[in-house]
């Protein structure tokens, strides 16, 4: 069997057969802390800096961001950024409780569906699960309110961010992963897909020139929900 | 396997250097992925850390490889995966085509992968009826074209704007015959439409690995576009093709090496789209594959275990080596006449399909070094390609005339009296042939090797020379 043979050449050539108990056990025990290395200086700043941070990468790899005082300015948010872009105000909306619950009444002229994206749909408004200073991404873990075609399918995605859950470094957010969630199938907690998002969809292959919009979306933006007091620009 | 044309390297290399449009394009491209991995790395102070980092974690993997696919395999049958272990290309395609009848597959959408052109999957599946389409830009066009990519992260480096619309026009047929394309967006624009209808349509959806990761049973996929995850999100099933040194132990390791890819290869600080995959859908999930299957492929990796050419198996396909090499800079990638060109190509292809017939890739260098102080992953790449020299000559392989050559310096350099000899004269001569320019445009008995190039005149005496004026000096 193949598994065997490879494994065999492996140990063939590494002169030594398969792992003994106690060596076994350290590499058991390195998974289980799963230990940091080294995280760049750039993102240990205080809470108002960090998300200072964020935003200037988003803005960097051509993302936008919008920051609201709460979450019940989030449909006004929404509206007035699909009015500048000329877009039709009709979105697919992540089946989230967070999002489900807000104030969307006040905007009448806004329709939505939440259910999972169709090719046809041209906006998305998704829920961010945490989010990186340190290159201004998003983490995007797939579970039944956060499905994965939101990410892709329409041309402009809108992504409901709480400033609260912004961290510095990409392994304070596995952190966020790894305490926040069980997985049903595994007991793990990665769930079958987590996107880490830097900004719209792009591609270098024509002459090596950069352009927008490739497959994803062309438009990336982002509404911050000022929800930490800690974070806050200071005045 | 793809058919491979590295003995003919010297042939291959003089059609590139008098093929203007690849000159054309090779001149366009070079200096922006130099300029834009320089920027990246200056802006963040600890990258030469950051290498050592991730040369020690690739270590660690490859000292406990055994241990560490287990573990993968392990969890991927956790969340509901199923891993295809394959020694061989042959096997890696039966694997793929079966899942894909299983499947009752028509079309499949592929993301990039090296592994893939390697394992020469496209022809595989149409002679059995399944259509491969491939979705990322650049694999797009040279798909179109059946051609093979000539750089590993940016297969359409070869080809310039004018070629793209031709090709374009010549396939789109249902399109209007006149259209205009002002912009490159405009060629991008035509793609995304077009791929479009065929993301939706497949029935498998192809990737590649840049990391498998054991603790978790994932596999990591790196791009900009977004096609990769269009490729894996929509079909029924999804395959991901990796090879046995892609695994890293956790998550906190392939963030490590995520700092250092894009770096490396784009310039880019990260890339817009990182994204794991860990077995099938959830239950309640609306979306996503419900078969999440991964072809290990080993394909001769596994003998570069303990040989002098396991340090190899650290790349991360980064690109950042034929980037900053002159030699590919010169010729392009398809003179390599294999799958991988460049420096790691150089390495790696006379390890995977003999020093028989790659004899000649690792002797195309000029050992400036320039690729092992870009790599990422700190890989001795010049030492390496000596290696290969090494074997070659042992296996007599070298050419006559390299060999008798060869024979005579080391005759002569054995001999220091007549070297130092030797090597006045040729300073001399040099320099009265140069009639006081810095170079020679073309030598007498070296024509093939000045067509290509000029001889620097020697601006001193020997070095020898020198030594002893330094020593009196003193």
């Amino acid at each position: 069997m193949s598994k065997e043979a490879i494994l065999g050449a492996i140990r063939r050539g590494l002169k030594r057969g398969p792992l003994p108990a106690d060596q076994r056990a350290m590499l058991e025990g390195r998974l289980a802390t799963h230990p940091r290395h080294l995280i760049p200086q750039r993102s240990r700043l205080p809470r108002p800096e960090q998300v200072t941070l964020f935003v200037k990468n988003v803005e960097k790899e051509f993302g936008t961001v919008a920051r609201v005082a709460s979450a019940a300015e989030v449909p006004g948010a929404v509206a007035d950024y699909l009015a500048q872009q000329n877009l039709a105000p009709r979105f697919v909306l992540a089946p989230n409780d967070e999002l489900t619950g807000l104030p969307w009444s006040e905007k009448p002229l806004l329709e939505f569906e939440a259910r999972r994206a169709q090719p046809t749909d041209t906006v998305s408004v998704q829920h961010g699960f945490a989010a990186i200073a340190e290159t201004g991404t998003l983490m995007l873990p797939s579970d039944p309110q956060r499905p994965t075609t939101l990410n892709l399918l329409a041309e402009t995605e809108i992504v409901v961010l709480r400033a609260s859950r912004i961290v510095g470094a990409y392994e304070e957010a596995w952190d966020r992963l790894r305490a926040e969630r069980t997985d049903p199938v595994t007991g793990g907690f990665m769930p079958r897909n987590v996107m880490l998002v830097t900004g719209p969809s792009r591609s270098a292959d024509i002459e090596q020139t950069l352009e927008l919009g490739a497959h994803g979306p062309r438009r990336l933006h982002i509404v911050l929900v000022d929800d930490d007091p800690a974070a806050l620009p200071e005045a | 396997m793809v058919q491979i044309t590295s003995p003919a390297f010297k042939q291959n290399a003089a059609r590139a250097l008098a093929d203007a449009g690849l000159q054309k394009a090779l001149g366009k491209a070079k200096g922006a992925f130099l300029q834009r991995r320089a920027e990246a790395v200056a802006r963040l102070p600890e990258f030469e850390e950051l290498r050592n980092i991730g040369r020690d974690i690739k270590n660690h993997t490859l000292a406990n490889l055994d241990f560490y696919l287990e573990t993968f395999a392990a969890n991927v049958e956790r969340a509901g995966g199923k891993v295809h272990w394959c020694s061989t290309a042959d096997e890696a395609r039966a694997a793929v085509l079966e899942i894909c009848r299983q499947a009752g597959a028509k079309t499949v959408t592929k993301g990039k992968s090296m592994i893939s052109e390697e394992i020469a999957l496209n022809d595989h599946l149409e002679k059995n009826g399944v259509t491969p389409v491939e979705t990322d830009l650049g694999e797009y066009i040279i798909q179109l074209r059946k051609e093979h990519p000539s750089h590993i992260i940016a297969p359409a480096f070869h080809l310039n704007r004018e070629d793209w619309e031709a090709d374009f026009r010549r396939m789109h047929t249902d399109l209007p015959a006149d259209r205009v394309f002002n912009e490159r967006r405009d060629i991008l624009a035509e793609a995304r439409t077009k791929l479009r209808q065929r993301f939706i349509a497949a029935d498998v959806g192809i990737t590649g690995a840049n990391f498998l990761i054991a603790e978790t049973g994932s596999s990591v996929i790196v791009t900009n576009e977004g096609n990769g995850d269009l490729t894996q999100t929509l079909p029924r099933v999804h395959i991901a093709l990796a090879s046995i040194e892609k695994v890293v132990p956790t998550l906190e390791d392939a963030t490590s090496l995520l700092r250092l890819l894009a770096r490396s290869a784009t310039g880019q600080d990260f890339s817009v789209y990182t994204t794991f995959s860990t077995g099938g859908r959830r239950p309640g999930d609306l979306d996503g594959p419900e078969e999440y299957h991964v072809v290990l492929i080993d394909n001769g990796r596994s003998n570069m275990i303990g040989s002098e050419f396991q340090e190899m198996l650290r790349c991360i396909r980064c690109a950042a080596c034929m980037n900053h090499c002159p030699v590919y800079g010169a010729t392009g990638g398809h003179a390599y006449g294999w799958v991988y060109p460049g420096p790691m190509g150089s390495v790696l292809t006379p390890a995977l399909v003999g020093v028989d017939k790659a004899g000649l890739l690792p002797n195309a260098s000029t050992f400036c070094g320039k690729c092992e102080s870009v790599c990422p992953m700190k890989i001795p790449l010049p030492n390496m390609m000596r290696h290969w020299r090494e074997r070659e000559f042992e296996r007599h392989l070298t050419p006559a005339t390299v060999r008798s050559n060869l024979a005579l310096w080391a005759w002569v350099a054995q001999r220091p009296g007549l070297y130092r000899f030797a090597t006045k004269m040729a300073v001399g001569t040099l320099r009265l042939l140069a009639q006081g320019k810095g170079a020679l445009r073309s030598m007498p008995f070296a024509g093939g090797w000045t067509q290509g190039r000029d001889l620097p005149v020697p601006e001193g005496g020997t070095f020898m020379d020198r030594y002893a004026k330094m020593q009196r000096g003193r």
